[in-house]
């Protein structure tokens, strides 16, 4: 994908950063996105050593000005988008009879308001050049179901029918619209589990073990490619065998 | 004025990818041009472009023929 532009967003840590490298080592020039603003920095420094025109948009994605200010730069810089990987997501885990209102909608706009936002605001640009890869990061528990996300699950199932959605209305134009799921993968967001919830989790993975973030980002580099062409709607499951679509 | 028209037109023939001499002032873009929704979409977006107008959702659906698009655009170009 030498040349390509892609944006990631949730960029400065875990899965994105990863996916972020692994775009620019491929040839991408990167446009990272992310809140953190230490972390954005960090992770831009490492990126430009291997692909020295990428570029960071510190931007809420909660923020449609700032995603708007982040799209309309990117444009400027580049004059093209190409790819996008709508990963920014965070979990505010409870049980619905005790989950807020406020953890309800928190994690939804992040985590699904925001795709469909930046979403459409690369599908003008990508509609032009008659090009476009949008790969979308789910989670395996966005079909299983998960006890105690239930605002987390609904945001990444509804990742999965919205790509579908948007993939038939933009396939006409060579745009494609595929999700990601990722099973459990070892970053900050599974650290965060209890050790005997990561114990009861690691019995259920055939494979044993969890995944690394270089797992997804291989997936999300494939579907972001140009040879995955004709792929489009579709789940690439990334989970050792956890779950079987 | 003519030349609005003109330029209508042009547009229309680049992104519908159709004869210039299919678009006639009458001409419905979905019926006769055979433009899909998405077309539509893109048409809009390319007339707002080379006029420098914005052009509402609400008065996009109105924008069904060639003639409907001319009068859109001389009137927002002459407000």
């Amino acid at each position: 994908m030498q040349d390509r532009v892609a944006i990631v967003t949730g960029a400065s840590s875990g899965i994105g950063r990863v996916v972020a490298i692994h775009l620019a080592k491929l040839g991408a020039r990167v446009v990272l996105i992310s809140n953190e603003s230490i972390r954005i920095l960090e992770a831009l420094e490492e990126i430009r050593a291997i692909s020295p025109e990428s570029e960071a948009f510190e931007a809420d994605v909660t923020s449609l000005p700032c995603l708007e200010e982040s799209v309309k730069l990117t444009i400027e810089k580049f004059g093209r988008i190409d790819i996008l990987v709508n990963n920014a997501g965070i979990t505010r885990d409870a049980l619905l009879i005790r989950m807020s209102h406020a953890d309800w909608d928190r994690v939804l706009n992040v985590n699904l308001t925001s795709v469909f936002r930046l979403t459409r605001m690369v599908l003008k640009p990508m509609m032009k050049a008659r090009y476009g890869r949008i790969v979308n990061i789910s989670s395996v528990v966005g079909v299983t179901g998960n006890p105690g996300q239930a605002n987390y699950v609904a945001s990444k199932a509804g990742l999965i029918g919205f790509s579908k959605s948007v993939a038939l209305e933009t396939a006409s134009r060579n745009i494609t619209v595929n999700c990601v799921a990722p099973g459990f993968i070892a970053t900050a967001m599974t650290d965060a589990l209890n050790p005997k919830a990561k114990e009861a989790i690691l019995s259920r993975i055939p494979m044993g073990t969890m995944g690394s973030p270089e797992d997804v980002a291989h997936a999300v580099a494939f579907l972001a490619s140009e040879q995955a062409g004709y792929i489009t709607g579709e789940t690439l499951h990334v989970n050792g065998g956890l779950y079987m679509g | 004025m003519s030349n609005i028209a003109e330029r209508v037109k042009k547009i229309v023939v680049e992104q519908l990818g159709v004869e210039a001499s299919q678009v006639t002032e009458e001409a419905n873009f979905v019926e006769d041009l055979g433009a899909d929704s998405l077309d539509t979409v893109e048409l809009v977006m390319a007339l707002e472009e080379e006029f420098g107008c914005e052009i509402s959702d609400d008065a996009a659906e109105k924008i069904v023929t060639v003639k409907q698009a001319i009068e859109f655009i001389k009137k927002s170009l002459d407000g």
